[in-house]
């Protein structure tokens, strides 16, 4: 046998999983069952009607079409979809730019699953919710002193729900002075998140976007002229997701409360900001974290997730109620912002997701001040390493600041390797999946043209870096050597290239397994 | 002075001295202060923040966080009968499997490609859920049951182009504040009174409240207080004939055995599959779904993703991708996109999916079937405890509420006693809905045995004869 050759860290013999597994309903065998349901005790039955109580009209007269499968089967099928989803647990996880997907420590997941977490009903005495108010209680403590503001809620449910909470908090603040008529206006950016624009727009906003002036910061002169007697807010994110931190902050923040308005962070990039700089100190009003993102809870495919909203002082009378607080000797729901009669509504059922706050607290408590500080130094060190490795490629370049630090992302352009090679973005993100790896591109539209988007976190390893660049390099020189190849991929993920031509028409589309068989079937 | 780290964290790989300084010597720099060289130094922090220190070890940390939670008494240590809105069902311990699966726990944003199990899965949760609500179009998930409401409510406006909602008083209101935070101010809402004696609907009063302007009729089946909506037919009918759109909520665990609320007409449905499958999670297991017929019509409304079969360049293979995309903010729309969308509760989703997999159309009957007779069985009970009844008559899922007027004690008391006793007594209606009266809503599910609810009896009786108040 020869030596093991490890020095190509390029994983060429890579496939996913592929297991063709049919949908669901397809699996039914008529008389299986999953699992057994316990019957109601034969002296209850006695003593009761049961559905025979339930109105005729109202009564179901049929059995809903589910699939009727075995345990070991129903086991077999989502072990094999979760084989076939390229989690954070199995993969070198950088190319999921703006995502700030971490590693979610498993302490932290075995701890939320207890009882004493799981099993707690929101609506409990707060005599026996004393453990979980105590932790949503002390990380909302946190929160305050790692943005420097005054109080959060946790309730949103994730970064756009909590953009939608800052939102609702410039609402109730000018509805307060009844100027919520005439202060309509909330100004934003093109490289802001789509839901920066679109959440505050469901509050009845009329959304104002600044493009970039040539170093990549929000143009000044645009946003002196687009404030007027209009402007409710200035929502923005710092960076944004070019990498690239504006200096002159302070010079909006002031110009905005100069002429009435109120500041909102977007702080879904703070992973690179923690302890080094803070929202109030930068003049920032109200801003939002996502515990997903940058506090390390797991992102779910989707959520469960929270986005905890901070305000400053003199906004906190409109955080929707309840608060938690503690009066020396124990934990209480404090109402009196209910009362206000122009505070913000509620924005989520009960008290959002704590068990997603739990996790960040496990996480802040597992590092510490010096601890968060180095995630943040380690997430930039890490994002200026990939940067510098990557700009040295002739083909790819990225706009804005030439020569100068990014924080903790960066999206830099391919517009020289399609020019050359005929290869875009959209190619190499299919062709990087071959190698068990994500790419990002950019949200829509595309103000860089041919933009890649990757943000390594505090996360990987540098031989992870390392082998994430090397994949890249080997997948951009095979748009020099193989374009038609690489514009085939992906060969090894799941499936093949997606022909998405019917997903606009409603007569081919196909949301559900029913609406799929009354067309095709 | 400043902090300089935590160096060789397990969580920081290149928190190891001797890497960190390779790597910084890689891109020019001596030390990790040099970076952020772009932050203006007058907002720089100079101090440490103050959060107490790191625990030394995941064992201390474990012991620490485990501490806390022992100070909480859950539905597991005690006897529990809270329902509104967060249910406490059995779950298969196939949920718990999948929920766990480090590969969807921890995936987010990849593509139909290397995300191909994500998708799919969350195709299978719309199909599954369409088949309880007997519709065709469900979406990905959203936050949960108030938002699915909120968010329904304004596609049925836009669908009627119409500005103008109505509300039943007896709903939830949490989740009629929640609707409000959502929709305001674009939208208007009227609330239609509750008629005190049966705690339904006051049509006459819905018929005064409904006019051309109104877009949308809301209600629920069974409703927040848990009865039957008898006159869902009528409400819907008459919402239609004003020409709005009719939205009604449903509890998708009841679906075994009640009808879909297309049956009666509900153009688009909505509710919370936290019943199905997830823990409670003190109000983290929310997770809210809509659903429509395939209509464009509605399905172009929709903010949410929502994920179809999709073909691919190899003859006869398949996959999943996002149906009309661009009516999304994800999309190039942005601000004039279709509300909203992002990080909602799609973990939730597919443990909702292996749920209703795993139960099968028997097992949705028959646990419709065990929560109504051992809810039938509590009322039954309770109700014959001298000085408390039934507070209204009409048939009920799996919550009743119980009037205590006329036992001299009021809710706040009684669940205080209870409490002494090792139970969570019944949700305090008594604060939200004054009209009542001293009133509590007590859930009863499939979790509970006869000696459960025998215990419950006994102690109340106990309780109420003032022996333990």
């Amino acid at each position: 046998m020869k030596k093991i050759d490890r020095s190509n860290p390029v994983r060429t013999g890579f496939h996913q999983a592929k297991w063709d597994e049919p949908v669901i309903f397809e699996l039914t065998q008529p008389g299986e069952r999953g699992v057994l349901v316990n019957k109601a005790e034969k002296a209850i039955c006695e003593a009761t009607e049961g559905t025979a109580a339930i109105p005729a009209f109202l009564k179901r007269e049929q059995a809903p079409a589910l699939p009727e499968i075995s345990q070991p089967r129903v086991l077999r099928h989502y072990a094999r979809l979760a084989q076939e989803t390229l989690g954070t647990d199995v993969n070198v996880e950088i190319g999921q730019g703006t995502c700030t997907v971490k590693y979610s420590p498993k302490v932290n997941e075995q701890l939320a699953n207890l009882p004493q977490m799981r099993e707690m009903h929101p609506l409990q005495d707060e005599s026996t919710a004393q453990g979980i108010m105590e932790i949503l209680y002390k990380t909302n403590q946190y929160f305050c002193e790692i943005s420097g503001m005054d109080a959060f809620t946790m309730q949103p449910g994730g970064g756009s729900q909590a953009i939608l909470g800052m939102a609702s908090l410039v609402y109730s603040y000018f509805k307060s002075r009844g100027e919520e008529k005439q202060r309509n206006e909330i100004i934003t950016t093109i490289y802001s998140h789509p839901s920066d624009a679109a959440a505050p727009h469901l509050k009845g906003f009329k959304i104002i976007y600044l493009h970039p002036d040539k170093d990549g910061y929000p143009d000044f002169e645009a946003f002196k002229a687009a404030v007027n007697e209009h402007t409710a807010a200035f929502f923005v994110a710092n960076p944004e997701d070019t990498g690239v931190y504006n200096k002159n902050v302070l010079k909006f923040t002031s110009y905005m409360h100069e002429h009435g308005g109120l500041c909102g962070y977007d702080q879904a990039n703070a992973n690179g900001l923690l302890g080094v700089t803070r929202a109030r100190e930068a003049g920032f009003d109200t801003c939002f974290f996502n515990l997903h993102k940058t506090f390390s809870a797991p992102h779910g495919c989707g959520g469960p997730a929270c986005g905890a909203v901070g305000c400053a002082d003199f906004l906190e009378p409109f955080l929707p109620a309840p608060i938690v607080r503690f009066d020396g000797e124990k934990y209480y729901y404090d109402y009196e912002n209910a009362k206000n009669p122009y505070g913000m509504h509620k924005i989520r059922e009960f008290n959002g997701a704590a068990q997603v706050v739990l996790k960040a607290y496990a996480w802040i408590r597992a590092l510490g001040a010096e601890g968060l500080y180095q995630a943040a130094k380690t997430a930039v060190l890490n994002n200026n390493y990939l940067f510098k490795k990557l700009m040295e490629l002739p083909f790819v370049d990225a706009p804005y600041i030439p020569g100068k630090q990014r924080i903790e992302q960066c999206r830099y352009t391919l517009e020289k390797l399609l020019e050359e090679t005929g290869v875009g973005t959209a190619d190499i993100q299919r062709r990087m999946m071959d190698f068990g790896m994500h790419y990002w591109t950019s949200h829509h539209p595309y103000y860089v043209p041919e933009p890649m988007t990757l943000e390594p976190t505090e996360t990987p390893s540098k031989a992870d870096l390392d082998e994430y660049i090397a994949t890249l390099k080997y997948v951009f020189n095979e748009a020099y050597t193989d374009p038609k190849y690489l514009k085939a991929a992906p060969h090894s993920s799941v499936c093949h290239q997606l022909d998405e031509s019917n997903m606009d028409d409603p007569e081919q589309w196909a949301v559900t397994w029913r609406a799929y068989r009354k067309k095709y079937q | 002075m400043s902090v300089k780290g935590f160096k060789s964290h397990p969580y920081i790989p290149n928190s190891v001295p001797e890497v960190e300084a390779e790597m910084l010597r890689e891109i020019g720099l001596t030390s990790i202060e040099e970076l952020h060289e772009e932050v203006p130094q007058e907002i720089v922090l100079k101090e440490n923040m103050n959060i107490p220190e790191a625990f030394g070890s995941e064992y201390e940390l474990r012991r620490h966080v485990e501490g806390l939670l022992k100070k909480n008494k859950s539905c597991a240590d005690a006897l529990n009968f809270l329902g509104a809105g967060c249910y406490q069902h059995y779950v298969p311990a196939l949920c718990d499997e999948i929920a766990s699966k480090g590969e969807f726990l921890t995936a987010y944003g990849g593509e139909s490609y290397n995300d191909f199990g994500r998708f799919q899965a969350l195709f299978e949760f719309e199909s599954l859920v369409a088949e309880m609500v007997d519709m065709e179009v469900v979406n990905v998930p959203t936050m949960d049951y108030s938002q699915a409401a909120a968010t329904a409510i304004r596609m049925a406006c836009r669908v009627a182009e119409k500005r103008i909602a109505l509300l039943p008083e007896s709903m939830d209101p949490d989740k009629r504040e929640i609707i409000r935070n959502y929709c305001e101010p674009d939208l208007d809402f009227v609330i239609v009174k509750a008629d005190p004696a049966t705690g339904r609907m006051d049509l006459n009063d819905l018929k005064a409240k409904l006019n051309a302007e109104v877009g949308a009729v809301y209600f629920e089946n069974p409703e927040y207080l848990g009865m039957f909506e008898i006159d869902a037919q009528k409400i819907s009918d008459m919402a239609h004939a004003a020409g709005a759109q009719v939205v009604c909520g449903c509890d998708p665990i009841s679906l075994g055995v009640v009808a879909s609320p297309r049956s009666f007409g509900a153009d688009i449905i909505c509710g919370d599959v936290q019943s199905l499958g997830i823990h409670m999670n003190y109000g983290g297991g929310q997770s809210g779904f809509m659903a429509t017929m395939d209509d464009p019509k509605y399905v172009l409304e929709f903010p949410s993703r929502l994920f179809g079969i999709c073909q691919t360049s190899k003859e006869g293979e398949y996959a999943f991708a996002d149906v009309a995309y661009d009516r999304t903010s994800f999309g190039h729309l942005r601000d004039q996109a279709k509300e909203y969308v992002g990080t909602q509760t799609a973990l939730w989703g597919i443990t909702a999916g292996v749920y209703l997999a795993t139960m099968g159309p028997k097992g949705m009957q028959e646990v419709g079937e065990t929560i109504m007779r051992n809810a039938q069985y509590a009322a039954k009970k309770l109700a014959q405890l001298p000085g408390v009844s039934l507070r209204f008559a009409d048939p009920f899922f799996e919550e009743f509420v119980l009037d205590f007027s006329k036992t001299g004690k009021t809710v706040t008391q009684i669940n205080k006693a209870l409490l002494a006793k090792n139970i969570f007594g019944g949700k305090d209606l008594s604060k939200e809905f004054e009209w009542m009266g001293e009133c509590a809503m007590y859930c009863v599910t499939e979790i509970h045995t006869k000696e459960d609810i025998d215990r419950l009896t006994a102690e109340l009786a106990c309780i109420l004869e003032g022996g333990e108040a």
